[in-house]
């Protein structure tokens, strides 16, 4: 394979090519309600060339590596119908290496008896709950070998596994339908999965519960999240807009997002970091062969930091970060997160609480979405908070607001960090790219939540 | 087939689907300069098998998973659940149009130009937008064949145009966009688009002011798409039926929408990229009523839902994402009107018109609820536009906003590929809005 791929780079009149091939295997598993919906297995295999001339890209991706010679001119071909001005990648040293992942009980070896039995317990305790209706088990666990080689002389084998699991409990009454959820998922070892047992009672409680809990009113509220939802506050209102390809060609954007500039308090950092061990965003190398590194987003309430991709970085004058990343050999690399997460500060739950007259506490979380200055994420679980204290249960709510304005309303931030691993992110068409985000708990004044 | 063959010696049913797409190529702009060329190559296969009375379901694609792809099917069979129908036997499909191939002749440079003079037309209104634009063209091909003699083939050809442009002054960004698609390429047009973007660019030039209370909302064809579409599709699916999830599920024949309002699925639109002669299982397709005046006609069914149901696939059954088959739309088409979208808009004291939510796919969808961030959005005063609102959230549920429509607008039109809808006038919908 070496040999082959080597050949279909030489001798080509092109300012960078880089050839991507790739094996996955994957097994997926669905219960609806009593019925295990599916149960299946996927193998896929394909590649990519992606080649780069006078500062435009030309891309073919494929299934089977025949004539790979004739795809990479093809995709020259292609770049030269574009007419940006030159430029040259940020410089990367060439990389030659293999990585494989140590693992202990590993997903996709274990029989898919193991799977189903395992998902089955859990599928029944919800089932058995009172008023549930109906439940959602989704699983999935996916093994992918990686080949990346460049014009440059890096050749880099990576191998990784992704699981993730969503279960999800349906109440009903009357005609009122509710749910509540748990996502999870973890680089690949099973037990991430395992003794779930008392978490799947809890959600079906709890999705039994919002039949008769009330909706809140809209408004302005002190808000404060869980690690969870805080953990996708900060992927989701900040991490898209460190993303430089969303900044590097947009002058006005370049001014907001100055280096320097003051975006919270001195209690707060957020950080993107691709190499710590075992959690769903990390990895070794990025999708054009770049270290993972750690990157300080926010250090100290200034922007220090963003991500980057080899060109981004060059137009940029910043140093590339490693996040250039695909979903598979469909797609080019774009920049992407990897483990965002706030950092803990020093204050304890119960003190954040304590000084709120009245406010909502949120929990979990059902998505979120972002349009770079607005964003908008929906908590899974909620319950006011009147005079310092949990009171009463509510429907999920959603809360909005606009990134700037809201991370300086940060007041507190809990001295209690969680990662979060359930989920994907989703952008330019590339979803459910495997990251993790997190946080301690956080307090927001004048957060806005919808309600009728 | 020797796939199905090997399948064959395994199972007493057996059923292969093909879909290949030899090269839909891709043209991306990014802040208004072409940025990537593309062309993507693609083929994968699936096969599912009834084996001691048990489905069995694997798919592979690239050369690697062939071989494997009978072992596969039948290690899941084990678990798989029971196979309570058959596979479809021969029959003839009515011919639905859903090839135009002029699409292959269309050249890259061809491609290039379009996306230019699109930004062009754009930018001639505001020069200081920021636009990403994606020219798209390709073919494919599904075959099928079963062990039961049932045997189809066709090809379809999809040409799609989308714009997002940026805006920023200062902190104040503001996002407009439209798309369209079709199998013919000629459906989709420069100035159309063009003209739309250019309406959302000239109605957001100024801001406005809304405060936090119950309003009338006008949901443009791109707002219906964004705000209600979710959850109504997810209503009428027979599998959220069958377990009793669904709001709907025991509604049939009965008034639960507008009277206005009537709603199908139409897999047989000539030229939708929804469209197809039949089903990734086989199955026929139809033109579905969902919703007739305001009634709940029918729901979506696959071979198995159906079996389990006690009723009939009704052409439903799509692979999306290359998985098991399962109840999805083909096309939807939501009926015309009888007011014009200015008489909505002269008609309302106070009210926002609502074109994109961001979010709107989080809350308790099963429930039909809806709510999200106004991404863009007008404010109407006295009977006009004043302007573009900020920082504002809508909430409201599907099945109370469609009860009673203030009114269904005449231009209806097609959204995304898949959706085929007019302008929706809607009562007492939740606004709230920061520092009010």
């Amino acid at each position: 394979m070496r040999d082959l791929i080597a050949d279909a780079l030489k001798g080509h009149d092109a300012d960078y090519i880089e050839i991507h091939f790739e094996e996955s295997q994957a097994t997926n598993i669905a219960y609806r309600g009593e019925r295990l919906e599916e149960i299946s297995r996927a193998r896929n295999s394909g590649g990519n060339v992606r080649a780069l001339v006078q500062g435009s890209w030309g891309f073919v991706s494929f299934n089977r590596l025949g004539g790979l010679r004739d795809k990479v001119a093809l995709a020259l071909e292609e770049a030269r119908l574009a007419s940006r001005g030159p430029f040259k990648l940020f410089p990367t040293e060439p990389v030659v290496e293999t990585v494989v992942p140590q693992s202990e009980k590993g997903s996709t070896a274990m029989p898919l008896a193991a799977k189903k039995e395992l998902l089955g317990e859990y599928n029944e305790i919800i089932l058995s709950s009172p008023k549930i209706q109906s439940s959602r088990i989704n699983y999935r666990d996916a093994g992918r070998q990686s080949i990346f080689a460049n014009s440059e002389g890096s050749y880099i084998e990576q191998a990784k596994t992704d699981l993730t699991l969503r279960l999800t409990a349906i109440a009903r009454e009357d005609n009122e339908v509710q749910q509540a959820g748990l996502s999870l998922g973890g680089n690949g070892e099973f037990s991430a999965v395992e003794g779930l047992h008392e978490q799947a009672r809890e959600i079906a409680r709890r999705a039994a519960a919002l039949l008769s809990a009330p909706q809140v009113k809209g408004g302005e509220y002190t808000v404060i999240l869980d690690p969870i939802l805080a953990g996708v506050f900060a992927h989701e209102a900040f991490g898209h807009l460190s993303e430089s390809d969303f900044v590097y060609q947009n002058e006005n954007l370049r001014q907001i997002m100055a280096l320097g500039k003051r975006f919270g308090g001195k209690h707060l950092n957020i950080v993107d970091d691709a190499t710590i061990p075992n959690l769903r965003g990390s990895y070794k190398y990025d999708d054009e062969g770049t270290p993972a590194t750690k990157t300080y987003l926010i250090r100290e309430g200034i922007l220090e930091g963003r991500l980057h991709s080899r060109e981004t970085a060059a137009k940029m004058g910043e140093r590339a970060t490693g996040n250039a990343r695909a979903i598979n050999y469909l797609f080019s690399p774009i920049v992407r997160m990897s483990n965002t997460f706030i950092e803990p500060g020093s204050a304890s739950f119960e003190a954040m609480l304590g000084d709120i007259e009245e406010g909502v506490y949120v929990e979990d979380w059902y998505g979120g979405m972002t349009s770079l200055e607005m964003f908008t994420f929906s908590a899974g679980e909620a319950y006011m908070i009147r005079r310092g204290r949990l009171a009463e249960l509510l429907r999920p709510v959603v809360l909005t607001g606009n990134v700037f304005t809201t991370l300086q309303n940060i007041d507190a931030i809990g001295n209690d960090l969680e990662m979060n691993q359930g989920g994907g992110c989703g952008k330019g068409g590339q979803y459910p790219l495997p990251v993790s985000n997190g946080s301690p708990h956080i307090r927001i004044r004048h957060c806005v939540i919808g309600g009728r | 087939m020797e796939v199905l063959c090997s399948a064959r010696r395994e199972a007493e049913q057996a059923e292969v689907f093909l879909v290949s797409s030899p090269d839909s190529i891709g043209i991306q702009f990014e802040a208004n300069e072409l940025k990537q060329v593309q062309t993507k190559e693609s083929s994968s296969i699936a096969l599912r098998i009834f084996r001691e009375g048990r489905i069995g379901f694997a798919t592979a694609s690239g050369g690697g998973g062939l071989e494997a792809l009978v072992d596969m099917a039948v290690e899941t069979s084990q678990f798989g659940s029971p196979a309570n129908f058959q596979f479809p036997s021969s029959q003839d499909y009515s011919e639905v149009c859903i090839i135009a191939p002029e699409v292959e002749e269309i050249a890259m440079e061809r491609m290039v130009e379009i996306g230019k003079e699109l930004i062009a037309k754009i930018r001639g209104h505001t020069p200081d937008i920021l636009c990403d634009v994606q020219v798209t063209r390709g073919t494919s091909s599904i075959s099928l064949i079963n062990s039961q003699g049932g045997e189809g083939r066709y090809d379809s050809s999809f040409f799609s145009l989308s714009l997002e442009g940026i805006l920023v002054r200062d902190t104040d960004m503001l996002f407009v966009g439209d798309s369209g698609s079709s199998c013919r390429p000629d459906f989709i047009g420069v100035d159309d688009l063009a003209d739309r973007v250019i309406w959302q660019l000239e109605m957001a030039k100024k801001k406005a002011a809304v405060s936090t209370k119950l309003l009338p909302i006008i949901f443009t064809p791109n707002g219906v798409a964004s705000a209600l579409l979710s959850p109504l599709v997810l209503a009428f699916n027979g599998k959220a039926v069958l377990e009793g999830a669904s709001p709907l599920k025991d509604k049939l024949g009965e008034q639960v929408f507008d009277k206005k309002l009537s709603l199908w699925d139409d897999a047989t639109i000539a030229y939708g990229v929804g469209s197809y002669p039949f089903d990734d299982e086989g199955v026929s397709s139809q033109r579905l009523p969902l919703v007739t005046n305001g009634v709940v006609a029918n729901f979506l069914y696959d071979l198995q839902t159906a079996a389990l149901a006690g009723t009939h696939s009704t052409g439903n059954g799509q692979r999306v994402g290359g998985g098991f088959p399962s109840p999805a739309i083909s096309s939807l088409i939501l009926s015309g009107g009888d007011v014009s979208f200015q008489a909505m808009v002269e008609d309302m004291k106070e009210g926002l018109i609502v074109e994109q939510l961001i979010g709107a796919d989080q809350g308790n969808l099963l429930g039909g609820d809806f709510s999200g961030n106004v991404l863009l959005g007008y404010k109407v005063e006295n009977g006009e536009i004043v302007g573009r609102v900020k920082d504002t959230m809508i909430a409201g549920n599907v099945y109370q906003v469609l009860k009673e429509l203030l009114g269904i607008g005449q231009e209806a039109r097609w959204v995304g590929g898949i959706l085929q809808t007019p302008p929706l006038y809607c009562s007492h919908v939740s606004v709230v809005t920061k520092g009010s």
